[in-house]
């Protein structure tokens, strides 16, 4: 729980804190790429970005100095409002429907697809940064475009990984996180045989819990969708992976079937597990409390790593990373407002100031951010790297359209998981609940 | 001209005069009155529960109006399991919640109508639970229910009663019966505060008479109290009834409808394939599918009040 919750952060006041930034690196490059940029901002234009509210501040930090930054060097006053994750969604979607509210919207997965109608088309920006830092990620092309046009720019990916105590899974007899699945299944029967289980969230938690059984579901071969969006969830490869998750999940800590997204931060800190799946802010937080001088931070900052996900039999990583997409509404009166807003966020002098910020907690999107320093920075970080490169996509074989969408936002893999884990359903029943559910979004 | 001064009206003439009838026509000037509040009935009660109900026949997405499909969102949530499952928690939560909620409230207003020491503060601090916001509340039992950090489990584990922690939200009979302990603790106050106010228009001389017909305390509340109070239990229960029915904050913050569906109320339901799932039509059904239920709450508490002047003594009619 963050307990300095900012409600709004009015970024029209950059325009007073800006000039303490004059003379400050980013603002002079900001003006040379004004001068530069093929985006020019319309005169007196105005934009309204709504974003999720971060996770680390550092992060919004450096995110709001490159929007000061951006006013200063094109005169574009940009307001920021933060909202929480899950209400990004419905507001984008309300904004979208009525065709009225804030001109650019940060949202996560498939946010531009739900509307791709009411996107701006933002191929020229996309393309634009494509030619100076590379070929866009598979899973940021699949995330950005929509009928061969970009409709969003995949800004970053927030890495989900296996958060893990390096003594504990030693006390277990192992030196590091299997890299298949039987071996992990053997880790996690150790760890609690040793007292230390671990435990991944069965309960609505709708970043770590998804993240979770899509890698048990696509790691055993199993899919909700084909390439054709039909539905395919009912086989002997899902079978397996609930067969695989029941095992695993009796190896859990108790409690896992009501974790939400906050309940494994909170008990890993408190060493009551010993691993999860998680984004890199348990670890962001051990550091923060190490630094405040808390000793038993410091021994879980030390003692503490990430791990990639164990590749299942399908011979390839099936993780499963959110993305945040920005986009811009068609509604907008500064549509170049938004583009040059876009342009500016990626471009290197700007995003790699604000990808240290979030010291890995996000990951790029183009393969030049691959010297970024945070990289460099520390070895517990550097996996986070390729979260754009080894994360498949919602709705994986299937399109990432609105059908993805309303199956992650109704848990339908998560529940059937869920039931299964928890023993209220066999395997069978659950996939027919859950196929009934698919085949009526799929329809 | 002098004939229309004395004659006091003029409905029974044509012309011009009809508009002279109307401007003192009581009804005509009390449907002028009344239109105000009408039309703001209408734009923010008539209004969206027709959409909604009209919603509910439609394909409706987000950013997508959608067709009219008729009765086929209703055909597939009937045979939806995780909707079936919703209806019997909701109405499991909501019997539950509200058959406690009564017990409790009843018990604490009678506490509470007696000479107490410091009897205002008490009665304050009963209120307590009410006044705290929903979503403040339901933060605090989150942690009172966390499988690792729950202080009921930490405290049974001190005292050696048991040896692992609760899975308070984890198992679905638990995590039922929490939401509904977080419920009733929160919807107590109103129904203690309530039927303290009925309990206080009880006339003392009326339990002085029954103490000197020797009536025990039982019998003076099932025969004095309890037929006096019963408009007022018919009105405060349909309110507890309709609140617990549409209850959304406590489940969503506790366990979003979790584990698997086990706690999921078709408020929550219909919001998350509304909102979150985009599905607007098939959202709109779930919570049109409320409608019966709570009109058959509203029309049992009328019935209650009806029962009323039988109960006075007059004719039944």
């Amino acid at each position: 729980m963050h307990t300095d919750r900012r409600g709004f952060l009015k970024g029209s006041a950059a325009f007073g804190a800006g000039a303490l930034l004059a003379g400050s690196g980013l603002t002079d490059f900001a003006r040379a790429w004004a001068q530069a940029s093929p985006f020019k901002p319309e005169k007196g234009a105005k934009l309204t970005v709504l974003r999720w509210k971060r996770f680390v501040q550092s992060e919004e930090d450096a995110f709001m100095k490159l929007v000061e930054a951006f006013t200063k060097a094109t005169g574009v006053a940009v307001n920021v409002i933060n909202e929480g994750l899950d209400d990004v969604q419905p507001k984008a979607s309300v904004a979208a429907n009525t065709n009225q509210g804030p001109d650019i919207f940060w949202g996560l997965y498939s946010l531009p697809h739900l509307f791709p109608a009411k996107c701006m088309d933002v191929t020229d920006v996309a393309t634009h940064l494509s030619k100076k830092y590379g070929e866009w990620f598979d899973s940021a092309k699949t995330y950005g475009m929509s009928k061969g046009k970009w409709i969003a720019i995949p800004i970053a990916y927030n890495a989900n990984v296996i958060n893990y105590r390096q003594s504990m899974i030693e006390a277990a007899g192992f030196k590091s996180i299997p890299q298949d699945l039987k071996g992990f299944m053997e880790l996690m029967k150790g760890l609690k045989a040793k007292g230390t289980p671990g435990g991944f969230a069965l309960g609505r938690a709708s970043g770590d819990g998804n993240a979770w059984v899509h890698w048990a579901l696509w790691a055993h071969g199993a899919n909700l969708v084909d390439k054709n969006d039909k539905v395919i969830i009912n086989s002997p490869e899902t079978v397996k992976a609930l067969e695989y998750v029941k095992e695993l999940s009796s190896h859990f800590a108790p409690g896992t079937a009501s974790w939400n997204d906050a309940f494994n931060n909170k008990a890993f800190l408190a060493s009551e597990i010993s691993l999860t799946n998680n984004g890199v802010s348990i670890y962001a937080a051990a550091k923060a409390g190490a630094a405040k001088g808390d000793a038993k931070m410091k021994e879980i900052m030390d003692d503490m790593n990430h791990s990639n996900w164990p590749v299942g039999t399908v011979g390839k990583p099936t993780e499963f990373h959110i993305c945040y997409p920005m986009l811009g509404m068609k509604y907008t009166k500064f549509p170049n407002a938004v583009k040059a807003f876009l342009d500016f966020t990626m471009t290197a002098e700007n995003y790699n100031p604000w990808l240290e910020g979030a010291v890995a907690y996000l990951s790029h999107p183009l393969p030049a951010f691959d010297a970024n320093n945070v990289w460099k920075s520390d070895a517990k970080l550097t996996l986070c790297k390729d979260a754009g490169r080894r994360t498949l996509t919602a709705g994986h074989l299937g399109s990432v359209g609105e059908k993805a969408a309303s199956a992650l936002a109704d848990f339908l893999i998560l529940d059937m998981f869920a039931s299964v884990a928890t023993g209220r359903s066999t395997p069978q029943e659950a996939i027919a609940v859950a196929e009934r559910q698919a085949k009526r979004i799929y329809r | 001209m002098s004939d229309a001064a004395i004659t006091p009206s003029g409905h029974d003439r044509a012309g011009p005069s009809f508009w002279e009838g109307l401007k003192t026509n009581r009804n005509f000037l009390g449907f002028w009155f009344m239109l105000p509040a009408a039309a703001f009935l209408v734009l923010f009660l008539v209004y969206p529960l027709g959409l909604g109900v009209w919603l509910s026949f439609t394909d409706s997405k987000i950013g997508n109006p959608g067709d009219f499909i008729g009765l086929e969102n209703y055909e597939w949530i009937i045979g939806d399991a995780k909707f079936q499952l919703a209806v019997f928690n909701t109405l499991f939560y909501t019997f539950v919640a509200s058959v406690v909620k009564f017990a409790v409230g009843l018990y604490l207003a009678i506490l509470l109508n007696n000479h107490l020491p410091f009897k205002a503060m008490i009665r304050a601090v009963v209120l307590i639970p009410f006044i705290v916001p929903t979503v403040l509340s339901a933060i605090a039992f989150w942690w009172i229910f966390d499988p690792q950090f729950s202080v009921i489990s930490w405290a049974l584990r001190k005292w050696g009663w048991i040896s692992g922690n609760i899975d308070f939200l984890g198992d679905p009979w638990n995590a039922r019966i929490s939401v509904i302990f977080a419920n009733v603790w929160r919807g107590v106050p109103f129904i203690a505060i309530t039927l303290l106010a009925g309990l206080q228009t009880v006339s003392p001389s009326l339990y002085e008479a029954a103490t000197l017909d020797g009536a025990s305390k039982w019998q003076m509340f099932r025969y004095v109290t309890y037929p006096i109070l019963t408009p007022i239990i018919a009105v405060v229960m349909t309110f507890s009834v309709l609140f617990t029915f549409t209850d959304f904050q406590l489940i969503k913050v506790l366990t979003n409808g979790g584990p698997a569906g086990t706690t999921e109320l078709m408020a929550t339901m219909s919001y998350n394939t509304a909102i979150l799932g985009g599905r607007i039509g098939e959202g709109a059904a779930i919570s049109t599918a409320m409608i019966p239920f709570l009109l058959g709450a509203i029309m049992i508490s009328w019935f209650g009040l009806q029962k009323r002047k039988w109960q006075q003594g007059s004719d039944n009619d």
